[in-house]
């Protein structure tokens, strides 16, 4: 088959549906580059990114979309492609879409629990502190899990009063 | 110290030293880490990729756990073949290899260390040691760790912990990783019993070199999944207490059920096996690994009596294509390579 507009050989086909009417066409690479709102690497999409996006539109995901991250210009989309964020900030900046990811990720853990690092300056008491917090709060839950209200409550109390000196 | 220093020993992985080493090949930990102030990799120009790499390199050498023996290998000026010795080596990932731009590895420690820096993250440190010492590899790296930590600001939040390029590799950073030879399991079509085992406590198996490998020679590699909600001690407690216990255990039961059930059967497989690697003429490295396995399984269960399991150990590692090049000190392809790589292990296997 030939290109529409020259002589070369097609190989884009498109097919769109304009008012309800299907309009074919068959271009080659260059005369198809020229055409308003065409787009080769979306046009190729790899397989497993046309499933996520199909997965997404599905599961409702895709709607409310955090925005930007001010520090490094990386969008939700953006990471969505590549599986990797850009920059520490964008853990803030994409808080909302991310904990459901980490939750399926991490056996449903949302706080860290492991090694806190011993920051030059030591602004670390805080810091360790939070990661106590976090850990009393995972203690907590699973006593309520475990019906154990005795030491439920008695975690509670040490959370409030963790939390005063955060 | 340099890297073809490195080319004509066994490294670390493969010593066969450590406990338990009939089973367990090795125990890895390896922390990922970034700097803060630096946007992760994919957001980073190519000079601020530059400058990141020149700091963390300079920071490692000044360490107080480098010594004259490590060495630092700049990864993007180096020729493919030495990139491919560092993968051989399991010093550095596939993706390292192949990736662009301004990247490396640090070894040290007789390459129970290795820091890439510019992967995935910032730094991925590593700690590769022989058999099953999970805990001494813990120790070790806690301290690189630290000592790093000392002079570079890590990107940390209390409630996300050190925060990585992945969201998968959030929190501790850590991906304990303990590779196993089953070739027991395999020949008694047991394999699966190791799945559901690494399945109930959310543990991935993969093959020989990591992520998307096969399992060739019949090596697996139990690694943990998620990182985030537990402590270091605790993901390193499910392998060392709960999973590899009971896959060890798994294998042994095989081996003995082999020699008890179908003794012959056992010696037909590895006689056949020694009997391929002492005759063939050409010869592929799927092939050798697999006729490796089931030799070593022969010399650890003592139906091969008149050769050191040093000896195969090494094998594996020295007929693969870069360390084989390097030993022979030429560029080897297609059926060259296979003559060169026969000829190798004949002579290897027939000088006791």
């Amino acid at each position: 088959m030939k290109c529409e507009k020259c002589n070369r050989p097609a190989t884009v086909h498109l097919t769109e549906i304009r008012a309800g009417k299907k309009i074919e066409k068959h271009l080659c690479e260059q005369c198809a580059g020229q055409l308003e709102g065409y787009n080769p690497t979306k046009a190729h999409a790899p397989i497993n990114e046309l499933l996520t996006n199909f997965v997404l539109a599905h599961s409702g995901m895709t709607k409310e979309e955090s925005g930007t991250c001010p520090q490094c210009g990386m969008s939700w989309s953006d990471f969505r492609q590549t599986g990797l964020l850009g920059c520490e900030h964008d853990y803030a900046a994409f808080d909302k879409d991310l904990t459901p990811l980490l939750q399926r990720a991490h056996d449903g853990a949302t706080h860290h629990l492991g090694k806190v690092p011993t920051r030059r300056g030591g602004t670390t008491v805080p810091v360790k502190r939070q990661v106590d917090l976090n850990r009393l709060r995972k203690e907590l839950s699973r006593a309520v899990e475990a019906e154990d209200y005795e030491k439920a409550a008695k975690l509670r109390d040490q959370i409030r009063e963790a939390e005063t000196q955060v | 110290m340099k890297l073809s220093d490195l080319t004509s020993q066994a490294g670390e992985w493969l010593r066969g030293s450590g406990p338990m080493s009939e089973i367990v090949i090795s125990s890895r930990i390896r922390l990922a880490r970034n700097v803060a102030g630096f946007p992760f990799l994919t957001r980073c120009s190519k000079s601020a990729r530059k400058s990141l790499e020149e700091k963390i390199r300079d920071t490692i050498l000044e360490s107080k756990f480098s010594s004259s023996k490590t060495f630092y290998v700049d990864l993007e000026s180096a020729p493919d073949i030495d990139r491919q010795l560092l993968v051989e080596r399991h010093l550095i990932s596939r993706p390292h290899k192949d990736a662009q731009g301004a990247r490396g590895v640090a070894i040290g420690e007789n390459e129970t260390l290795a820091i890439m820096v510019n992967e995935e993250d910032h730094l991925r440190i590593q700690v590769l040691r022989s058999g099953l010492q999970l805990e001494e590899a813990w120790e070790q790296i806690n301290a690189v760790d630290d000592q790093l930590e000392a002079s570079l600001d890590f990107a940390f939040s209390p409630r996300f912990g050190y925060l990585t390029a992945c969201p998968t590799n959030v929190g501790t950073g850590i991906r304990v990783s303990v590779m196993l030879h089953l070739p027991a399991l395999k020949l008694t079509s047991e394999i699966e019993k190791v799945f559901r085992a690494a399945k109930e406590l959310r543990l991935a198996v993969r093959g020989l070199y990591g992520e998307g490998t096969e399992a060739t020679g019949d090596f697996y590699q139990i690694s943990n999944q998620s990182t985030l909600g537990k402590s270091e001690e605790e993901i390193i407690g499910d392998f060392k207490h709960v999973v590899i216990p009971k896959i060890i255990d798994y294998e042994h039961q095989a081996r003995r059920a082999l020699l008890s059930e179908q003794p012959l059967a056992l010696d037909n497989k590895v006689w056949r096996a020694l009997g391929l690697l002492r005759s063939a003429r050409l010869i592929e490295t799927e092939e050798t690994l697999v006729a490796l396995s089931h030799v070593r399984l022969g010399v650890n269960l003592k139906r091969v009596k008149d050769l050191d399991i040093n000896k195969v150990n090494e094998l594996f590692l020295l007929t693969q294509e870069a360390h084989l090049q390097k030993i022979l000190g030429k560029k080897l392809e297609g059926s060259a390579r296979q003559a060169a790589r026969a000829e190798f292990i004949r002579d290897r296997l027939s000088a006791n």
